[in-house]
């Protein structure tokens, strides 16, 4: 036995591991290959029945990202929950029992899918502006926002599955909960302020449109804060103390 | 001398010590405490819900104990740096993605472990799954196959230690021979294991030490020798409760077994004598050829079942 064999493993390689299991099962292969094949199909509908001025790079891009956003957070859910619907748990926490180590190794996976399918929607909408013989003209700015916009919903699905541990249970709740705190925001005029603050859909939109303002980038910061970090913290609590069987 | 070898010279590689685990009110694991030496098989045996699993996973850092500890290489599992490359665990061998194929599990396996990629192939082969059979998903593989390859997986890092819950569940007779020469042959080669069942005869041929467990507590340890070795008789009369009266009217204890049969600790002469006397006939009298142990484990058994039916 060498030494090097007694070293714990970097969160480099966890996270390729990771990054590896989300998409080694049929599962996790065809839903990548799903969110490939809606993308184009959202460049080439835009193409076909979009307006001019959406057949340039710029709000093709955006297209795709919005189609990819709306199924990313369920890749998140599933990196996470599948080790308790799957049972793998067992093996990934007896190799890895310092439990946080996995989810801060899935937290990386997941980002980089993230930043794997923005790439890939950049290369469809590129052919797609291509075909149109549209605008080239895309800001870093732009492309940072976009970048924001992805990572935020795939965050928010890990957390999700992470402090339900059930697949159903996060996919549902991930989507029932904001709009549930959206229209309690609405109808009840006491908590019209605090919504502002706590509601995620409003900035989320300012920040796939553009030209937000300070305070949308302030309610963005604390919307984030809690559906993303404050339930990711609850799962991890709930982490620590659960019993892997 | 690296860590590794620095930890061997302080004492046992499993250690548990005054560990139990409550659910609610209700005890799963009960102050039990034992230890596995170097070149060893400790068969871990009790009947369903006994608490095997439960140790196991406690052992492992998978579940968290109310009380006592759990030591591996003198030290907390979980504080192991990279766990797989020195204790080979298998807690059930269900548990895979149904999904992802037998060779892919295990790359996965191999990759957070540090391992070169051809030792997959090399433990594939080893523990007799084809070709084929690795590149199916493990959602087709029957429970013996599953258990193959939850072997591999144990084995992967090249452990000294092994803990494997159930692991003969669902081989056929031939895949238990296999088993019993694998865990022997880690054992010769000074590994150390601990296996658990819920059958004797499955642990009797291959283990060194047995830790007899039921309802959570510790109900009889030591060597196989020693536990298995015939300590006194195995007697049955006509009349059960006329035989249990006259050997205690002898002053011989006798502990009721399994269908009416009665184990005493003494010479065959004496209870004999003491039937004799009172005028029981003996239907049977003869060496209780496991020690009692078997008796002892399916009283047990038994028992449970009488609650069972009770509740």
């Amino acid at each position: 036995m060498t030494t090097a064999a007694l070293t714990r493993p970097g969160l480099p390689r966890l996270a390729a591991v990771e990054l590896r299991k989300s998409a080694d099962t049929r599962a996790g292969f065809w839903l990548l290959v799903v969110i490939a094949l809606l993308a184009a199909a959202v460049v080439v509908l835009q193409l076909v029945f979009g307006t001019d001025d959406e057949a340039h790079l710029a709000p093709l891009l955006r297209s795709t990202v919005e189609i990819m956003a709306l199924i990313l957070p369920v890749l998140g859910i599933l990196l996470v929950t599948s080790e308790w619907s799957q049972r793998t748990g067992l093996t990934t926490f007896a190799l890895v029992p310092v439990r946080e180590r996995v989810i801060a190794a899935k937290v990386i996976g997941a980002a980089v899918l993230t930043l794997a399918a923005l790439a890939a929607g950049l290369v469809i909408a590129a052919i797609g502006n291509a075909v149109a013989g549209g605008d080239w003209s895309l800001g870093l700015g732009e492309l940072g926002r976009f970048t924001l916009y992805e990572l935020i919903g795939v965050l928010g699905g890990v957390a999700f599955g992470l402090a339900f541990m059930s697949s159903a249970l996060a996919i549902v709740m991930y989507f029932v909960i904001p709009i549930g705190w959206s229209i309690l925001g609405e109808t009840i005029s006491a908590l019209d302020k605090p919504a502002d603050w706590l509601d995620a859909s409003r900035p989320m939109m300012a920040l796939i449109e553009g030209g937000m303002t300070g305070t949308e980038w302030a309610q963005l910061g604390t919307a984030t804060a809690v559906w993303v970090g404050l339930v990711l913290a609850i799962g991890l609590v709930r982490l620590h103390r659960t019993e892997v069987t | 001398m690296d860590a590794a070898a620095a930890r061997d010279d302080l004492g046992h590689m499993i250690a548990v010590e005054h560990l139990s685990k409550r659910y609610g009110r209700l005890p799963a694991v009960n102050d039990i405490s034992f230890s596995c030496e170097p070149g060893t098989v400790t068969g871990f045996l009790g009947p369903n819900g006994a608490g095997k699993s439960t140790t196991l996973r406690m052992i492992c850092g998978l579940t968290t104990p109310n009380a006592g500890t759990a030591t591996v290489l003198d030290t907390s599992y979980r504080s192991l740096p990279n766990p797989g490359r020195e204790v080979g665990v298998l807690l059930d061998a269900s548990a895979q993605h149904s999904g992802r194929c037998g060779r892919e599990a295990l790359t996965l396996s191999a990759k957070l472990l540090g391992v070169e990629r051809g030792r997959v192939d090399e433990l594939m082969e080893y523990v007799g799954l084809s070709r084929a059979a690795a590149r199916k998903r493990v959602g087709t593989y029957s429970l013996g196959m599953r258990q193959r390859l939850g072997i591999a997986q144990a084995l992967l890092g090249g452990p000294r230690v092994l803990i494997l819950d159930e692991p003969a569940n669902g081989l056929d007779p031939e895949g238990i021979a296999w088993m019993r020469r694998l865990l022997r042959d880690f054992a010769d080669r000074a590994g150390t294991v601990l296996l658990s069942s819920h059958l004797l005869r499955e642990v009797e041929a291959v283990a060194d030490q047995l830790v007899v467990i039921g309802k959570g507590r510790i109900v009889a340890q030591g060597s196989k020798a020693e536990l298995l070795a015939a300590t006194g008789v195995v007697v049955r009369g006509l009349d059960p409760g006329a035989l249990h009266q006259a050997l205690a009217d002898a002053g011989l204890t006798a502990t009721p077994g399994s269908d009416g049969a009665l184990l005493v600790e003494a010479e065959a002469e004496a209870v004999g004598r003491a039937a004799a006397a009172a005028g029981v006939v003996l239907t049977e009298l003869r060496p209780a050829d496991t020690g009692g142990l078997e008796e002892l484990f399916l009283s047990l058994t038994a028992s449970d079942r009488e609650e069972a039916l009770i509740s």
